[in-house]
């Protein structure tokens, strides 16, 4: 299965992709976010949230780890920035999020790649060069879940210039 | 009255013993203690199982001075935070409670800083120095809330960050700089041998009191990745950004609402440009508590605790953590 790629140009762009992912996501869903500071993981999430119907407004959690959301599913919105060995993340006990009614949504998940599901969409942001709101965004099923994710996505393609 | 707080919410490990939720008995605060010598190991530095370890030794020592018949009531955090985390503080707060009957006192992290400001006053004893209705901003690596309060117990929360804390925001920039951690800190530091002169934007998000720092951490990651600059003059540059919005935007929202004071708290306000900044511009008095008291402790959960049992607000042996709980 390939992945699908995308370009962003705008944060609300970003938003609104996160906005489909949020009406198609389905409990236990988990949603692994890799990118440089500033490339619009939080902003990602923002929409989600929206699409997930959650009425808060969901902002980072860098240094709490973990904010629980609740909008049609539970949205439980994680973040491995300030973790950097292995063991702090298997200590906190994430499992029962992963595994629970909910949607996770990971940041930072490369770091933690060990404790997370290996079902999942990996989704990928890098700046495109050159440009100050351009991001390239890469989203990678892993697992049939995915797959079947990833086809649904596509047929929201249209809406991207 | 003399209540002990706990608190576990985060990285911290903390207990304290506060008198008529103003002069400190004692407060300790976990990494003030050698933990490595007395476990052997490195120990991870964020999890419940950390806490689990601490705790015990951290209210022992805190209780040193003082005897368990002197205590009038156990104050904890209960959110927000970290379930796992805040799961420990509540839980050896309800057996201390219930074994010796004592009040348990519920206690919301960002109220308990806004309460840093009533800690060990100066002149000591002043009680009566906050005026309400005040403004309080708590900015700390989790939030940056501007909450309004009419009286002890009464908030109204009127704007927090859409995206990053302020806290976070100065932690991220100096991973961006390639500064130290934690990264508060390690920018001031860095300012002091640099000018604020490369352009930052501010997000006002006039039509509001939320705050906004995400596009300023991108806008400094641009600069940093197109050339040549010097990271003082990127620190110093940063922090203006940062201390601009945050004393404009609650000056602003003071001035409105017309309040008689304003509060800073959380880790953020021991920041010296920040606290200066408040100063020179205000056009109501701002308290600002020291350093060691607007980062995380149980001090102030302590003090909070006892205006919640002055006004008769105590919570059951069912008090259950809320990791998301907000203020007001």
């Amino acid at each position: 299965m390939e992945s699908l790629k995308l370009n962003s140009h705008s944060p609300e762009q970003t938003q609104l992709l996160g906005s489909y992912l949020g009406e198609l996501a389905q409990k236990a869903d988990v949603f692994l976010l890799v990118g440089e500071l500033g490339t619009g993981k939080t902003c990602l999430v923002q929409g989600i949230a929206r699409g997930l119907d959650v009425r808060e407004y969901a902002f980072s959690p860098s240094f709490v780890i973990l904010r629980e959301y609740h909008g049609r599913l539970p949205l439980y919105h994680i973040d491995f920035y300030r973790l950097d060995h292995i063991e702090e993340i298997a200590d906190l006990g994430l499992e029962e999020y992963f595994y629970d009614d909910g949607v996770c949504v990971v940041e930072w998940a490369e770091k933690g790649l060990q404790v997370v599901p290996q079902d999942n969409l990996l989704i990928t942001i890098h700046y495109i060069p050159a440009s100050q709101t351009g991001r390239s965004i890469c989203l990678k099923p892993q697992g049939e879940r995915y797959y079947e994710l990833i086809e649904q996505l596509k047929k929201e393609k249209e809406l991207w210039p | 009255m003399k209540i002990l707080g706990i608190e576990t919410s985060c990285d911290e490990t903390a207990a304290a013993v506060v008198e008529d939720g103003s002069r400190i008995i004692s407060n300790i605060v976990a990494s003030q203690i050698d933990i490595h010598a007395r476990y052997g190991g490195v120990v991870p530095e964020v999890a419940a199982r950390q806490h689990l370890l601490t705790i015990i030794p951290v209210i022992s020592q805190t209780m040193t001075e003082v005897s368990w018949q002197d205590i009038n009531g156990i104050a904890v955090t209960f959110g927000p935070g970290l379930a796992g985390s805040l799961l420990v503080g509540v839980n050896v707060a309800k057996a201390i409670a219930l074994a010796k009957k004592l009040p348990l006192i519920g206690v919301n992290h960002l109220e308990a800083h806004i309460y840093a400001n009533w800690l060990d006053s100066s002149p000591p004893g002043e009680k009566d120095r906050v005026k309400f209705p005040c403004l309080c901003l708590v900015v700390s690596g989790g939030h940056s809330d501007l909450v309004l309060m009419k009286g002890h117990g009464q908030f109204e929360k009127l704007g927090r960050t859409r995206d990053d804390a302020a806290g976070e925001a100065f932690d991220k920039a100096a991973r961006i700089l390639g500064l130290g951690y934690p990264g508060g800190p390690a920018i001031e530091q860095a300012s002091r041998s640099g000018t604020p002169c490369l352009p930052l934007p501010r997000a006002w998000l006039k039509e509001s009191h939320d705050f906004s720092f995400s596009g300023l951490k991108t806008a400094l990651w641009h600069l940093v990745h197109k050339g040549e600059i010097s990271v003082a003059d990127a620190a110093a540059s940063f922090q203006l950004a940062v201390v601009d919005v945050l004393v404009i935007k609650t000056i602003e929202a003071a001035r409105q609402l017309k309040v008689e004071q304003i509060l800073l708290s959380g880790g953020v306000a021991a920041n010296k440009m920040l606290t200066q900044h408040f100063l020179a511009n205000s056009p109501v008095s701002v308290l600002i508590p020291p350093p060691h008291l607007c980062t995380d402790n149980a001090a102030m959960v302590a003090a909070c605790g006892y205006y919640h049992l002055q006004a008769g607000k105590i919570s059951g042996y069912d008090l259950d953590v809320v990791p998301s709980l907000s203020l007001g």
